[in-house]
């Protein structure tokens, strides 16, 4: 049946069975590979995508649940050429190792810093702690979202 | 002079194997090490741009590749930058000097006069016209690698020793990145159904039921005991698989008691045995002291499950892996499949962290035997969350006595190091079996019981030998021959367990002699380069000012040289306990020699310390019944993001040294030092880890 939706800010009709998993069809059928397939059981945060603006695991919602709202992936949030102030970040603090768990951590911070633009580190890990990174970059991570506050804060475009 | 060439160049003499100037002013450098996330192939293009003093932007790195990159095993043991990295320098600095030579000859004069800028040629500061891509010609990649060309001495470097952005990661942080992430023409999803164990035959398989929970098309593959199902919906197969688990009866399926996941278990079971280093003393001390530590089996828990892509067309078999070694899973490929190896082409695509040898090559194997069932398709293999957890190889558990006759100061004059310990390799290039292989109608013959060789750094032997000034150091190895659950490389193998048993029993021999830990290290540890890490550690985590046990607050240290060979690091560790622990700060001291990226050896050095410091806590694969029972994050947690603590990290200024590698050197410090720290808050020591909530209950109630 076909599913109504918009995503990253377009909107998308896609022929999938309500119980379909988001994760499932953003990767196969809208071609957006960000969002990362980990364990399938919401507990790793490989696979988070925003809801109209709250972070949810796309790997188990079902699609139809999310018919006609807003779905932002990675790929929403910015792009090689026109990079989010987060991504920017993690780039300058080169806060990934093997670099699996990023897009969906970037997505979370993201939605930390909409509503706290100025978290301390002890409410960027609390904010993080849906996600897991098995690499040990953590550190890093920390240190990136705080510096994309700042340079949002400072005024580059988020 | 060839023997004294790295292994990597003995192996590819070809100049034309490793680089080529491409037209549009690239220079494409192949290597066979491949990117795991550690940012290796970035250091490795830092040595080219070096040598041939070319900017580093025009280095194109092709890495891992059996068709078109140099054979240099499997991508192991910190050896990416000692191996490959001398490599890559002989063989840049070699072509450079040819090419130099060969434009002095034509412009009559020394070789001395000229110099390079970017790739161009000058000659006393004067263009010269020429440059790489217009000059370089088929003569130049004529003869043999010699490795006799000097490299530039450490004094002239402008590119090695920078900190340098990782090449990979821009991609990782804006979409598709991963070989999950590739798409081909006619691409199939598989999901498979897995042999509980060797051995184990499929004796029923009930389809309707199954089929009735994917909802959807899609094709059951069945050789011998391997079965998968495959078809265009990836949700379809998912749903077949994850549902067909109940519908299968398997004959002659193993049973497996919870005793089993235990350390303690190897002890007494069948073993091959092995001695190392001196012999036992003729009258040594009557003080003779002993302390019994371990490690239970850990999962590598990649973050992304295996994957793999093949496609069988025309004959010839192309896989994609995020394998350790594309060479090697091309020649365990022919085996299973009965293809010569020139018919299969094996590539290297991104993957998650893999710590060692976990489901990728397994991953491979499987995508490989449903591509020839399934020609002229692309089949995409993808493990579920519960098969990845359920089916890598494990890094063994380990039971290590360390004993100690101690002379009139408390000193010890003999160590002895006594371990129990599954193999730490069963790679399939060292005589393990792939999964597949297994489940297949001719299984292979059992793998017979190995580890690595000490010249190689050893596998349960991995740093058992002291680096102190003992007059007699031995090692008892129990090569356990039949752990309950496959096993190989873990980051590190052994060394993990043995640096902490050493640096752990070091502290209680310190206690009972009555002297600070870390004036009685430095008064049996005579290597300078390990006493300034160490003193550094202590000074930056004002050991001097330690409180005495029992408070509730640690502070504890511990150092290792990696395989008594590669890179030195010291970690001191503060931290808190009441009913669990809580990590508050680390001071990491590495010394590594030369080091190329000096970022991306941080960024080695505090994932080590993160990644040890959960094993430390939290982690032990448990096992019930069929197999594996921690096989999802909730059954095998790992250390989260609020329970990371601040890391500073210093990496000794040593370019005039040989490169070490340091990509595993802190794991086990880590480990040593949450345990001396525990004991230090505590006024208790604990000697198995993992140091959960109800082994510190269990340890303060006696």
């Amino acid at each position: 049946m076909a599913i109504e939706l918009v995503v990253n800010g377009t909107a998308r009709s896609v022929n999938a069975a309500d119980t379909t998993p988001l994760l499932d069809v953003l990767r196969n059928q809208l071609d957006l590979k960000g969002a990362r397939y980990g364990c399938g059981l919401e507990q790793c945060g490989s696979c988070m995508v925003l809801v109209d603006g709250a972070p949810v695991y796309a790997c188990a919602r079902e699609v139809g649940t999310v018919a006609g709202r807003h779905v932002t992936t990675i790929e929403g949030i910015g792009s090689l050429a026109n990079p989010h102030p987060l991504q920017l970040a993690f780039l300058d603090e080169q806060a990934g190792q093997c670099g699996y768990c990023l897009s969906g951590i970037i997505i979370e911070a993201k939605a930390l810093l909409d509503r706290n633009p100025d978290p301390t580190r002890a409410e960027i890990a609390a904010a993080l702690d849906n996600h897991l990174c098995r690499c040990g970059a953590h550190p890093r991570i920390l240190r990136a979202v705080a510096r994309a506050a700042a340079l949002i804060r400072e005024g580059a475009a988020p | 002079m060839s023997d004294m060439l790295p292994l990597s160049i003995q192996n590819n003499r070809r100049m034309d194997r490793w680089i080529r100037f491409d037209p549009d002013r690239t220079v494409r450098l192949a290597v066979g090490k491949v990117e795991l996330g550690q940012g290796n192939v970035t250091a490795l293009a830092q040595i080219a741009a070096e040598e041939l003093d070319v900017d580093l932007a025009r280095i194109a790195v092709l890495s891992g590749d059996t068709q078109d990159a140099p054979d240099e095993g499997q991508t192991t043991s910190s050896q990416s930058i000692e191996v490959s990295g001398r490599s890559v320098r002989l063989v840049t600095a070699e072509l450079r000097a040819r090419v130099l030579d060969r434009l002095a000859r034509r412009l009559n004069c020394a070789p001395a006069e000229l110099s390079v800028e970017d790739g161009t040629f000058r000659h006393a500061d004067a263009p010269t016209g020429h440059d790489y891509w217009n000059f370089v010609q088929a003569e130049d990649f004529a003869a043999e690698i010699a490795g006799t060309a000097t490299p530039k001495p450490h004094t002239a470097y402008r590119v090695v020793g920078k900190p340098v952005p990782r090449r990979d990661l821009p991609a990782k942080v804006a979409g598709a990145a991963f070989i999950h992430d590739m798409v081909r023409p006619d691409m199939l999803h598989a999901r498979i159904l897995r042999q509980p164990n060797r051995g184990a035959v499929l004796a029923a398989f009930d389809e309707a039921p199954v089929r009735h929970a994917a909802g959807g098309d899609f094709r059951v593959v069945r050789v011998g005991n391997f079965v998968a199902f495959v078809g265009p919906d990836e949700t379809v197969v998912q749903r077949a698989a994850a549902a067909a688990g109940p519908h299968a009866r398997w004959d002659n399926a193993r049973q497996i008691t919870p005793a089993q996941q235990e350390a303690d278990w190897l002890v007494g079971k069948p073993t091959n045995e092995r001695v190392h280093g001196d012999p036992p003393m003729a009258d040594p001390p009557k003080t003779v002291v002993e302390a019994t530590y371990s490690r239970p089996y850990i999962a590598h828990a990649a973050m992304g499950p295996s994957c793999a892509l093949a496609e069988y067309r025309g004959g010839v078999l192309s896989v994609w892996s995020h394998t350790q070694g594309p060479y090697p899973l091309r020649a365990a490929l022919a085996n299973v499949l009965g293809l010569p190896a020139e018919r299969i082409v094996v590539r290297h695509a991104h993957g998650a962290g893999c710590y060692g040898h976990n489901g990728a090559d397994d991953a491979a194997v499987d995508a490989a035997v449903i591509a020839l069932q399934v020609p002229d398709q692309c089949i995409r293999v993808l493990w579920r969350r519960e098969e990845e957890f359920g089916f890598e190889p494990l890094g063994t558990a380990m039971q290590v006595t360390a004993r100690a006759a101690l002379d009139d100061a408390g000193k010890p004059v003999e160590w002895t190091q006594e371990i129990w310990s599954g193999t730490h390799v069963q790679r399939p290039s060292t005589g393990g079996n792939m999964l597949t292989h297994e489940a297949l109608p001719t299984p292979p013959p059992d793998p017979k019981p190995t580890d690595p060789p000490e010249a190689a750094g050893g596998g349960g032997t991995r740093n058992a030998m002291p680096l102190y000034d003992f007059p007699v150091r031995r090692i008892l190895h129990h090569l356990v021959l039949a752990p309950p659950v496959r096993t190989s490389a873990l980051r590190g193998l052994g060394a993990l367990p043995n640096v902490f048993a050493i640096e752990c029993f070091v502290d209680e021999l310190a206690e009972r002699a009555g002297v600070d830990p870390v004036a009685y290290r430095l008064s049996m540890l005579s290597d300078p380069r390990a006493r300034r890490i160490i003193e550094d550690v202590a000074a930056r985590s004002n050991w001097a000012r330690r409180g005495p046990a029992g408070s509730g607050r640690g502070l504890g240290l511990a150092w290792a040289r990696y395989k008594n060979k590669a890179a030195y690091a010291a970690v001191a560790l503060e931290l808190e306990v009441d009913q669990e622990v809580r990590l508050k700060r680390v001071w990491c001291a590495a010394d590594a020699g030369l080091v190329i990226n000096p970022d991306g050896g941080r960024n080695q050095l505090e994932g080590g310390i993160i990644q040890a410091a959960s094993m430390t806590l939290k982690e032990q694969v448990t096992m019930e019944g069929e197999g594996v029972t921690s096989i999802d994050w909730k059954t095998y947690p790992i250390l989260k993001f609020s329970e990371v603590p601040e890391i500073d990290t210093v990496i000794v200024d040593a370019p005039d040294q040989p490169t070490l590698g340091m990509g595993e050197c802190t794991m086990g410090p880590t480990a040593a030092a949450i345990g001396n720290a525990v004991a230090h808050a505590l006024g208790v020591r604990i000697r198995d880890m993992p140091f959960t909530r109800e082994r510190i209950a269990r340890v303060l109630l006696g």
